[in-house]
């Protein structure tokens, strides 16, 4: 519970964060960028589940576990994207995401 | 009395199967010729032992032959339906199991001679085991369906060594078409079996032949077209055997399976599988007698002489001498049906079954002798033309004696076997119908009139130059011959009427001596116009063939069946039937299955677009997908 601050503010600001993400996962061309947008996604969600929890149910803790769980799980998805994308350069030159078209079909 | 060690008979030839066909690249030939002729000596004194522990020892109990059998249950239908595997001994599976014995070992021994030297030797000899296989099998069988699987698989051992020389085409030819015809024919025995065991509610033998029991007492309970089902059904099932025994109108495949080599002619189409047919209406001889006061029983006795007189007069013309000798078999075959067909069942009413035995067996040993006597000859002369042959009885003096001891067995001269199973014959004939009498002795003018045709034809007649001086075949394939020329002279002399009957109560045949002088008349006319025609080099055949004219013509070309089957398979079932019904299936059927599976590809090439490979448009419509869900949970939440 923050004072001055209403759920309402706070939740516009992660729909608004919530929503670049998405934009950004859609237009980027570069794999790197699209990876940072979904992470923006993740945070978003994060912090929805921590202040519902702190607003609406404030003398349990389970949101703020999840969003721990979040957190780590975010960070191995991180991991193997990275390492997914560094893969996809070695064998193209490229992260670009026009260049990996070549399965299509 | 114990049958346990029968079981055995037939399981040797099928152990020396298994041998030598998984081994066939591993075993030398001279061994594998052993381990085949070693099996098969077990298992014919196995069988020798049989037939003196049955008809000496345990089987008359009260003066009556009894039935043993031993059976396991394979396959259940209903309480009372079941098929069964197992063994049944009675007098004529006996006698069977001694006439394959005998005619099988001869064969595998010739064969060593004969097949010296031949790439395929280890295989020939595996093939001739899984025969022998089936054969014991067939003669062994306890009920209709155990016979007909045996059935079919001499069947296919028949199949694999007429085409044995698989590089031959016409042999190739000869083997699909003896498979395909018997096949056809067993069609009608299956369906045969089926009606059986629907309306009776069993396949045994023991049960279906029982003259008190349901199966004959009830033939009219059902009737179809005017007849008793189970008349239908034993017609059907004479069909399957007129198809396995070369009756007409099944008799095309048996002159053409003479291009398999010739110790399988003498034991497959001579001696044993051709008789199949006749031991089938044998075996099941009560139902066909007893059923509708054997209507199906004259229908086979007229078949079988027509088909006696129809070979006989072919076998005249034929020039191949394998040939001539496979017409023969088909008229002595035809012979052998109408004894059946002629036969009554008590005591010695039944003298036409027991001479129809009787004459399956001596006719084992001396067409076998005829064969192997001409596979001899073949093998020296390198030819199967009568043309190519003459004056050999210089060259081949065990051949020429053995030959013509066969050929007077099979004219019908006593003492030799023949005479004795004719004669009988003969006399169930006289005493039942006077018409297939008649036709009875003009065939048995004929067959010896054919038969020392071919005797003079191949051993006297015009000398022939040869190119390589023939010689005597090796002793592995006259030993054979002496035996089976043995068993021809004193075959008859064995009392068959005593151990073989319909009713299996033994009696007392004697010779009927009018009947016999008539018969042995004929034999010896036919014999004399022979030796008038053929002994020495003259024009006379040519100018009484010329004389019968285009009945020579016909006859030479064998009536043109064959011609008749080409034309109703070729010009009418393929152009008229199948032909048609091809195009529907291809126009039709796969038209539809092809087109359904066309539209698809177009259809599924012109949506294909969609997946661009693009991570962003996935992701797109998954976000668009996910907006309109909420839209219109939106939606219907609000109202």
């Amino acid at each position: 519970m923050i004072e001055g601050i209403t759920i309402y503010e706070i939740l516009t600001l992660t729909t608004i964060i919530f929503f670049i993400g998405v934009y950004g996962f859609l237009t980027r061309t570069n794999l790197i960028s699209m990876l940072i947008s979904v992470e923006l996604i993740l945070n978003a969600s994060v912090v929805n589940f921590v202040i519902i929890n702190k607003y609406l149910y404030p003398d349990v803790l389970q949101g703020v576990f999840f969003s721990i769980f979040i957190i780590a799980v975010a960070a191995a998805e991180t991991a193997l994207a990275i390492s997914i994308i560094i893969n996809l350069y070695r064998q193209i030159s490229s992260v670009e995401v026009k260049d990996t078209e070549i399965m299509k079909y | 009395m114990n049958i346990d060690y029968i079981i055995l008979i037939p399981i040797i030839p099928f152990v020396v199967f298994l041998l030598l066909g998984v081994f066939h690249k591993r075993i030398k030939p001279a061994v594998s010729g052993y381990i085949g002729v070693f099996g098969l000596l077990a298992s014919t004194i196995l069988s020798f032992y049989a037939v003196y522990q049955y008809f000496f020892v345990y089987g008359k109990v009260n003066e009556i032959y009894q039935t043993f059998s031993e059976k396991s249950v394979w396959m259940n239908f209903t309480e009372t339906l079941h098929i069964d595997m197992g063994i049944l001994i009675d007098p004529i599976s006996v006698m069977m199991l001694v006439v394959v014995s005998v005619v099988s070992l001869m064969v595998h021994i010739y064969s060593r001679g004969y097949m010296k030297g031949d790439e395929g030797y280890t295989k020939f000899f595996a093939f001739l085991g899984l025969f022998t296989f089936s054969m014991y099998g067939l003669v062994l069988a306890t009920n209709l369906f155990q016979i007909y699987i045996f059935w079919e698989l001499v069947g296919v051992s028949s199949y694999l060594l007429i085409g044995y020389y698989y590089t031959k085409t016409s042999a190739i030819a000869a083997a699909k078409k003896a498979f395909i015809v018997t096949r056809f024919a067993d069609f009608g025995f299956l369906i045969g079996i089926m009606i059986i065991g629907y309306y009776t509610g069993t396949f045994d033998f023991e049960t279906l032949n029982n003259p008190e029991g349901s199966a004959i007492l009830n033939w009219a309970a059902t009737s179809f077209m005017g007849l008793s089902v189970i008349t239908w059904a034993l017609i059907l099932i004479f069909i399957g055997g007129a198809g396995k025994s070369a009756m007409f109108p099944f008799h095309i495949w048996l002159p053409d399976a003479m291009e398999g080599p010739t110790p399988v002619s003498a034991l497959i189409h001579a001696a044993t599988m051709v008789v199949a047919g006749v031991f089938l209406v044998a075996r099941l001889f009560p139902m066909f007698y007893f059923v509708e006061d054997g209507f199906a029983l004259n229908i086979v006795a007229y078949v079988g002489a027509f088909s006696a007189l129809f070979a006989a007069i072919i076998a005249i013309t034929q020039t191949d001498i394998k040939r001539v000798l496979a017409f023969s078999t088909m008229s002595q075959l035809g012979y052998m049906i109408l004894a059946l067909g002629v036969s009554g069942y008590e005591a010695h009413e039944g003298v036409g079954y027991m001479a129809s035995m009787f004459h399956l067996f001596t006719h084992a040993m001396f067409k076998a002798l005829l064969f192997l006597g001409a596979g001899s000859v073949i093998h020296a002369v390198h030819s199967n033309y009568l043309k190519d042959m003459g004056g050999l009885r210089k060259y081949m003096p065990v051949t020429n004696i053995t030959f013509l001891i066969a050929a007077l067995a099979i004219a019908g001269v006593p003492p030799f076997a023949g005479f004795w199973s004719k004669d009988e014959i003969l006399v169930a004939a006289f005493e039942h119908n006077k018409l297939i009498y008649c036709v009875a002795l003009f065939v048995a003018g004929l067959t010896a009139f054919y038969m020392f045709r071919l005797y003079f034809g191949i051993f006297w007649g015009k000398d022939t130059a040869y190119m390589h001086k023939p010689k005597e075949s090796p002793l592995s394939m006259t030993f054979p011959l002496i035996i089976l020329a043995l068993l021809s002279i004193v075959g008859g002399f064995i009392p068959f009427s005593e151990f073989v009957t319909a009713d299996k109560s033994g009696f007392q045949a004697h010779l009927n001596y009018p009947l016999a002088a008539i018969a042995i008349t004929v034999g010896i006319i036919g014999v004399a116009l022979a030796w008038v025609f053929y002994k020495k080099e003259n024009g006379l055949s040519d100018i009484y063939a010329k004389a019968f004219g285009p009945l020579y013509k016909w006859a030479i070309d064998k009536f043109y069946f064959d011609e008749i089957y080409l034309f109703i398979t070729k010009k009418v079932l393929f152009k008229r039937v199948s032909a048609p019904i091809a195009k529907f299936d291809k126009k039709v059927v796969d038209g539809t299955m092809e087109g359904i599976g066309n539209k698809t590809v177009v259809f599924s090439n012109k949506i294909k677009g969609m997946q661009s490979g693009k991570v962003q448009d996935y992701g797109f419509a998954f976000v668009a997908g996910v907006v309109v869900i909420a839209l219109v949970f939106i939606y219907l939440w609000t109202n």
